[in-house]
């Protein structure tokens, strides 16, 4: 009646009774999250860290072994910093810097990533998912002991969901039997499938890639492999239109053949038949162990609309991508981010429920933005056409000698923040100040003394004011926005004034809790910075 | 920023032709149009704008 889908690395929250199964009228719950997955749980940390009362329901009871996301990128691990979770993270990962591209079997180049410098997070990081899911549930325990209302229940899976116009009925399944809930809010991260979408026949549309993935993380017994990342264009060895090889913690290893969309799935999930792919690929010499492995395809796809009323969509349920350039769960993770400060506002009656809207608006904007990159990683990766072969092969033949061509090689571009140009939070930029931190991006990361800018930023809006006077402290709307002030006398590495100023003397920028910029201007004015406030929480 | 030149402007004209036939004499198909990639690109690269890019593939289309 009620058996697993799949298996658990770690068992973390063991299903018990809860009082709400015996009660005479179903309980109401401010906000109930139906899935227990990296995004559903990040959710739970971003609104408990509120004080909201928060309800996950998952359908298990932990943590799924398989690894599947691999690559976490740096926003995604500043976001689970805000959370309290980064660093745990980032001391576990592994970090690579240099890639090497093989077309055939001949190496065309290598690079050296030379991340920029000044960031309290790398650009990116190699970890299991579930160890990042732990690291993430460690956080939840922690915040319930300090007394967050925050719950999670195991083996409570949704069955049903009826909408109304103020709540959200919804019929769980348990080991003891059904029972029903309400919910002034309902948060569905049930994942790609989503059970959610079918239930109120949802849309989801986009391009299904006809190719499969055979992925095996494996052990390597010889301790001298080198943390490069390899990727192959057209392997000779037999393994398919690409392979890629990469490094996560524990002395395993990311091994993803593209093996193409007519293969017989059983045949390929033979252990004796991947190791024959492996010894191919990696030469006999090399001793491993097989730890996991696993065959997926994968689609371009994202659902309409990620707001329905009373309900919402954040991660896989919502938006779907190909691996390449990692971008599921770290576009999953800003969904989160986005929604977790504009929910929490409106429920505490400081913002127009409209304000909900552009969570949809500016996460559709990001989903859009990683299709498109993906897409293009892909058809880089499998042209389509004859003459797409002809130029991508004309690209990975000149990269070898001329680095003009190196760029145009696709291999997956790395997962960076969405800018939410043109949302309509944002105010018209009036700083003649660098792109990169223009209105509706996120705030690039500067060293400040001992630590870094973003640890001071985010949670509630910032003003934040370099070598410009203001108030320290503002209120309109009821929304209290603090001031931090800085000067470039303190900037040592320069970065502050590189990434924030440009060839202006001062600025001042009004800072989202989700460390996104809302709006900024070369000087403090009252009467632009309350507009500029009302506009980022929706009421004007 | 510079417009895309489509008045004549390669001096010699009749030599570069034939240098460029000559390029792809004794190729097959594929590798003629393999060195056609690669030329397009190389050049690109050498322009450089993006706009005059964009004008170029338009112009080359029998759109612009
Ligand atoms: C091979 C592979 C490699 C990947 N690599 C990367 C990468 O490098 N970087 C990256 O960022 N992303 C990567 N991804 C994507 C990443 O794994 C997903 O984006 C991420 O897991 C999405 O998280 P989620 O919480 O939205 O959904 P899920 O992780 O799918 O979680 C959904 C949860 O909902 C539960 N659930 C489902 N139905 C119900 C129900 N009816 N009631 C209650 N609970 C329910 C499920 O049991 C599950 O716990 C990869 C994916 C694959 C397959």
């Amino acid at each position: 009646m009620f058996d697993d889908r799949y298996t658990l690395a770690y068992k973390r929250y063991p299903y018990k009774k809860s009082a709400d199964q015996d009660a005479a009228a179903p309980v109401r719950h401010p906000v109930v999250v139906m899935g227990g997955g990296p995004i559903g749980v990040a959710t739970a940390l971003d609104l408990g860290r509120q004080g909201i009362p928060t309800l996950v329901l998952d359908d298990h009871e932990g943590v799924g072994m398989g690894s599947r996301a691999i690559c976490f990128a740096k926003r995604c691990l500043e976001i689970a910093g805000r959370y309290g979770c980064g660093k745990p993270m980032v001391d576990k990962g592994v970090v690579w810097n240099l890639g090497k591209v093989f077309h055939k079997d001949d190496q065309v180049f290598e690079f050296n990533l030379l991340p920029e410098e000044g960031h309290e997070y790398p650009a990116f990081i190699n970890m299991q998912q579930p160890y990042y899911e732990s690291f993430q549930l460690d956080r939840f325990e922690e915040l319930q002991k300090d007394g967050a209302p925050i719950e999670i229940r195991g083996k409570n899976r949704v069955d049903s969901v009826e909408v109304h116009d103020d709540h959200v009925t919804l019929q769980i399944m348990t080991p003891d039997g059904p029972y029903t809930l309400e919910a002034d809010w309902l948060i569905g991260c049930d994942g790609a499938s989503s059970p959610l979408r079918t239930m109120l026949d949802l849309d989801f549309t986009g391009k299904v890639f006809q190719d499969s993935f055979l992925i095996a993380d494996i052990k390597m017994k010889n301790d001298d492999f080198p943390t490069e990342r390899w990727f192959w264009f057209e392997p000779t060895h037999g393994s398919g239109a690409s392979t890629l090889l990469h490094k996560q913690p524990d002395d395993v290893w990311r091994v993803d053949f593209q093996i193409g969309w007519d293969v017989d799935r059983k045949e390929e999930m033979k252990e004796e038949n991947i190791r024959r792919r492996l010894d191919a690929f990696l030469g006999e010499a090399v001793e491993y162990d097989m730890v996991w492995s696993s065959i997926y395809t994968f689609q371009c796809k994202r659902m309409d609309n990620f707001r329905h009323g009373r309900v919402f969509f954040a991660g896989d349920a919502a938006h779907q991508v190909s691996p390449f350039g990692a971008r599921g769960a770290n576009s999953g993770m800003q969904d989160v981010d986005n929604l977790g400060w504009k929910l929490g506002m409106v429920m505490r009656g400081e913002a127009p429920e409209s304000l909900l809207d552009t969570y949809n608006m500016e996460r559709i904007h990001g989903a859009d933005e990683n299709i498109l990159n993906s897409t293009r990683s892909t058809d880089f990766i499998t042209p389509k056409s004859e003459m797409s072969r002809i130029l991508r092969d004309a690209v990975l033949d000149l990269s070898e000698k001329h680095e003009f061509a190196r760029p145009l090689v696709n291999s997956g571009r790395l997962s960076v923040p969405c800018t939410y140009d043109g949302s309509p939070l944002n105010s018209a930029d009036a700083l003649d100040g660098p792109a990169r931190s223009r209105p509706g991006s996120v705030c690039p990361d500067v060293p400040m003394g001992d630590g870094y800018l973003l640890s001071e930023l985010g949670d509630t809006f910032t003003l934040l004011t370099i070598d410009a006077d203001a108030p320290d402290e503002i209120e309109e709307s009821g929304v209290k926005v603090t001031r931090l002030a800085l000067s470039t006398k303190d900037d040592k590495t320069g970065a502050l004034k590189e990434r924030y100023l440009g060839d202006t003397e001062s600025a001042v920028y009004l800072i989202r809790p989700d460390q996104h910029v809302a709006a900024r201007r070369p000087n403090f004015d009252d009467n632009l910075i309350r507009a500029a406030i009302r506009r980022a929480i929706g009421k004007e | 920023m510079t417009d895309l030149v489509l008045t004549p402007n390669i001096e010699s004209a009749d030599d570069f032709y034939a240098e460029l036939l000559a390029a792809h004499e004794g190729l097959s198909k594929d590798e003629s149009d393999a060195f056609n990639a690669r030329l397009v690109l190389v050049l690109a690269n050498h322009v450089g704008d993006r706009d005059v890019l964009s004008d170029a593939l338009k112009a080359a289309s029998g759109k612009g």
